[in-house]
């Protein structure tokens, strides 16, 4: 039966980012003004020496190695499986065995990754590539390399709603607790780089060939990156029964569309306006009530000027501090609701606000100013987490810290 | 919940609903849909940028809307294992051929997998939830059962729930090396008979509109859907159905009529042969996959046809349905299974 009401908490986290392999690793990046770009090393691209990117500093072997998984050969799976390891080893579960478990990973690239590697072959002749290198290519069978590797099988499945979609796994998470499908849910996503989704942003000249400059006057486009995260949700009954109780809450969500462009944001920003009041009425709070957003903030001079003009609309004149944590990690896209979840229940677990780097001159249309510098010992109890993406996909993520 | 209406391109006369009537028979391993003149859905202009898949899948979504009287449905859900091929396929070549240079963003903007769900909300100007899920032989169960849930949840009162994959020459190319098709002259209509390694690709577009409330023209009653994954042998599908069964209080004496997935594949028809002995003994059990082919989101023509026979209270004439389900068919169970690996369950009633 639904229980529409019950709370879901957070028992676990785990990323892999372009800033560190696992979440002390990034908190500490985040925390020291790290950022993760730089020059390609591990993909091989005509653009490695024009466009910087946030790559994870692992190779496929080493990956491989840290998953515990050397036959696994998709970038995009590694990375799922590191992550999502972490967050079940913090989750702790003793008794998951006896437990409905499922796992829903998003993803944008799925195998393409090795698929692009096939093609090399194939193009030249049809008989040609190693069937090895494509048999992983449909997002879900990424999602089903980890789920087998970590034994869970209750509830698998995965979203692809571009850039929102780890935002969009989370909360079907939460939802299928609450509708008593599962008890608990690993929930995130994974995307890894690849030439594909490189040469796709660059033709659409929102690349920037700097750092980042996410709602600066001065904004040039986004930086790529790749990586995964995953948080642990569990129903309001296993929450009790674990050793350390969870304290935080998935407490709001919703997904609602833009409809104005197939890749570009409306200039009102309806879509983001509409997900982040959405999310604020489930969690049944008021724009006053949020501390901190975890902005999109991609970089690109349409998206932020959409997604500040929605934050004014809503939130004006009482505005939580923000910053858009794509400064450090890059825009990891599939990945990148997941990832910005875990640093939104960091915030919230050590009152901290993370800084928004590199804003030099603040957008002249907007009356906020993201944070610049680290914010620490501040009460955090709720934080929005905003990810926005192609096909008008917007969703929000309210976590709340309880008392 | 209520299946209110539908919308089905596939490789039979699906679209526009009319009768079935008869079964288009097809040599090959690959079936293509018959597409329809797609000037009374989509705008000219549009349909000239769209790829083959977005018009499906838009057309399917718009027919379905028109015959359920909603402009803007709450929810838009959609489900494709993968995605739209021929844009990928286009963008991945170009990028390979010309090494990363002399790049356009058309197909890019449209191989991501939301791109249907998009362009609908797109055409509707529908502000409202719209997901997409993308995995392999569950991707339209994972879809219906977001929808199922927006429902129960009273997020929505309607959504509008579709499953959309293509073959493309390059898909199948490669699926046919990986082994999945028959080979040599087959014909759709013989593939149970053949006992031979292999099936026939298919494809599709099937929408369907689903409400919690009733409308004087709905199909069906969608009373369940479970999924699972990877069962470790014939006593834990056994196990399955029995406990889905269970849980909508219904037993194997109440359905009249059994949708299986049947592909022709000696293989993964063992299943089903198997269960023909044992939970389906003695029923009246129907094959669909000559009609559509196989593909992963197939199960959703399933429904699609379930849902006509139960609306219609027989089964389309192109069936060819010779059984002894003669009497009104009010209640159906699909079960379908992807590659053994995905498995679903679907019960329907008549309203």
């Amino acid at each position: 039966m639904l229980n529409n009401n019950e709370p879901v908490f957070v028992a676990g986290t785990g990323i892999i980012s372009a800033i560190g392999n696992n979440v002390a690793e990034c908190l500490d990046a985040l925390e020291n003004g790290r950022a993760g770009m730089g020059q390609m090393r591990y993909l091989h691209s005509a653009h490695g020496n024009r466009l910087p990117v946030a790559e994870v500093k692992l190779s496929n072997d080493e990956l491989a190695q840290l998953a515990g998984l050397p036959n696994i050969k998709s970038r995009t799976a590694l990375l799922s499986l590191v992550a999502a390891k972490e967050a079940l080893a913090t989750a702790d579960i003793e008794n998951i065995k006896d437990l409905r478990t499922g796992f829903i990973s998003a993803t944008s690239v799925g195998g393409m990754d090795k698929t692009e590697n096939f093609f090399t072959g194939f193009l030249s002749d049809n008989s040609k590539g190693k069937l090895r290198d494509v048999i992983n290519h449909e997002c879900g069978s990424v999602t089903e390399l980890v789920a087998d590797a970590l034994g869970i099988k209750d509830y698998i499945t995965t979203i692809s709603t571009a850039c929102s979609s780890s935002a969009n796994a989370i909360f079907l998470g939460a939802r299928l607790i609450r509708n008593n499908i599962v008890d608990v849910v690993v929930a995130g996503g994974t995307d890894s780089m690849a030439r594909f989704t490189l040469n796709g942003f660059n033709t659409l000249m929102i690349v920037d060939e700097q750092f980042c400059q996410p709602f600066d006057e001065n904004r040039r486009g986004l930086n790529l990156g790749e990586g995964a995260g995953y948080v642990v949700l569990v129903s309001d009954k296993v929450a009790a029964t674990l050793k350390n109780k969870p304290t935080i809450i998935l407490s709001g969500y919703c997904n609602a569309n833009d409809a104005y462009h197939q890749t570009a944001s409306s200039p009102d920003g309806i879509g983001s306006y509409l997900a982040m009041n959405g999310a604020l009425k489930k969690a049944g709070l008021k724009p006053e009530d949020i501390d901190y957003i975890n902005l999109h903030g991609t970089g690109t001079q349409n998206n932020d000027i959409a997604e500040g003009t929605a934050i004014k609309r809503l939130f004006d004149p009482h505005y939580p501090k923000m910053s858009s944590t794509k400064t450090f990690t890059g825009h990891t896209l599939g990945a990148s609701g997941g990832i910005e979840a875990v640093f939104s229940v960091l915030a919230l677990q050590h009152g901290i606000i993370f800084p928004n780097l590199r804003l030099q001159t603040p957008m002249v249309d907007l009356p906020f100013v993201p944070e610049r510098e680290l914010v620490k010992n501040v009460e955090v109890k709720h934080v929005l987490s905003n990810s926005f993406g192609f096909g008008g996909n917007c969703s929000s993520l309210i976590f709340s810290k309880l008392e | 919940m209520y299946i209110r209406a539908t919308g089905n391109i596939s490789p039979q006369k699906t679209f526009g609903h009319q009768p079935l009537v008869d079964a288009v028979a097809y040599t090959g391993n690959r079936l293509a849909c018959i597409e329809p003149d797609y000037k009374d859905f989509i705008d000219p202009k549009q349909i000239r940028r769209m790829s083959r898949i977005i018009r499906m899948g838009v057309a399917a979504a718009m027919e379905c809307l028109q015959e359920a009287g909603v402009k803007v449905p709450d929810a838009i859900i959609t489900g494709t294992a993968y995605g739209c091929l021929e844009d990928t396929n286009s963008f991945l070549s170009k990028m390979v051929e010309f090494n990363e240079e002399l790049l356009t963003p058309t197909s890019f903007i449209q191989s991501t997998h939301n791109t249907i769900g998009a362009q609908i909300g797109l055409m509707l100007q529908c502000n409202n939830y719209n997901n997409a899920f993308v995995h392999r032989g569950f991707s339209f169960e994972s879809a219906l059962l977001d929808g199922i849930m927006l429902l129960k949840e009273n997020d929505a009162a309607n959504v509008l729930v579709g499953a959309i994959d293509e073959i493309t020459n390059t898909s199948h190319t490669i699926l046919n090396r990986l082994g999945l098709y028959k080979q040599g002259p087959v014909s759709n209509l013989d593939i149970y008979k053949t006992k031979t390694k292999g099936t026939i690709a298919g494809e599709g577009a099937a929408f369907f509109l689903v409400a919690n409330e009733p409308s004087a023209t709905d199909y069906a009653k969608l009373d369940g859907l479970h999924t699972f994954y990877k069962p470790e042998g014939i006593d834990e599908i056994e196990k399955q159905i029995a406990s889905f069964l269970e849980k909508h209080l219904v037993s194997i004496a109440d359905i009249d009529l059994i949708i299986t997935g049947k592909n022709g594949d000696a293989g993964e028809d063992k299943i089903y042969e198997q269960l023909g002995q044992t939970v389906f003994n003695a029923k009246e059990v129907i094959n669909y996959k000559h009609l559509c082919g196989e593909y992963p989101t197939a199960a959703a023509f399933a429904m699609w046809l379930a849902a006509v026979a139960i609306k219609s209270g027989e089964l389309p004439a192109a069936l060819n349905y010779t059984g002894s389900a003669d009497k009104k068919i009010n209640r159906i169970l699909i079960y379908n299974h992807y590659q053994g690996i995905h498995h679903s369950l679907s019960l329907l009633s008549a309203c």
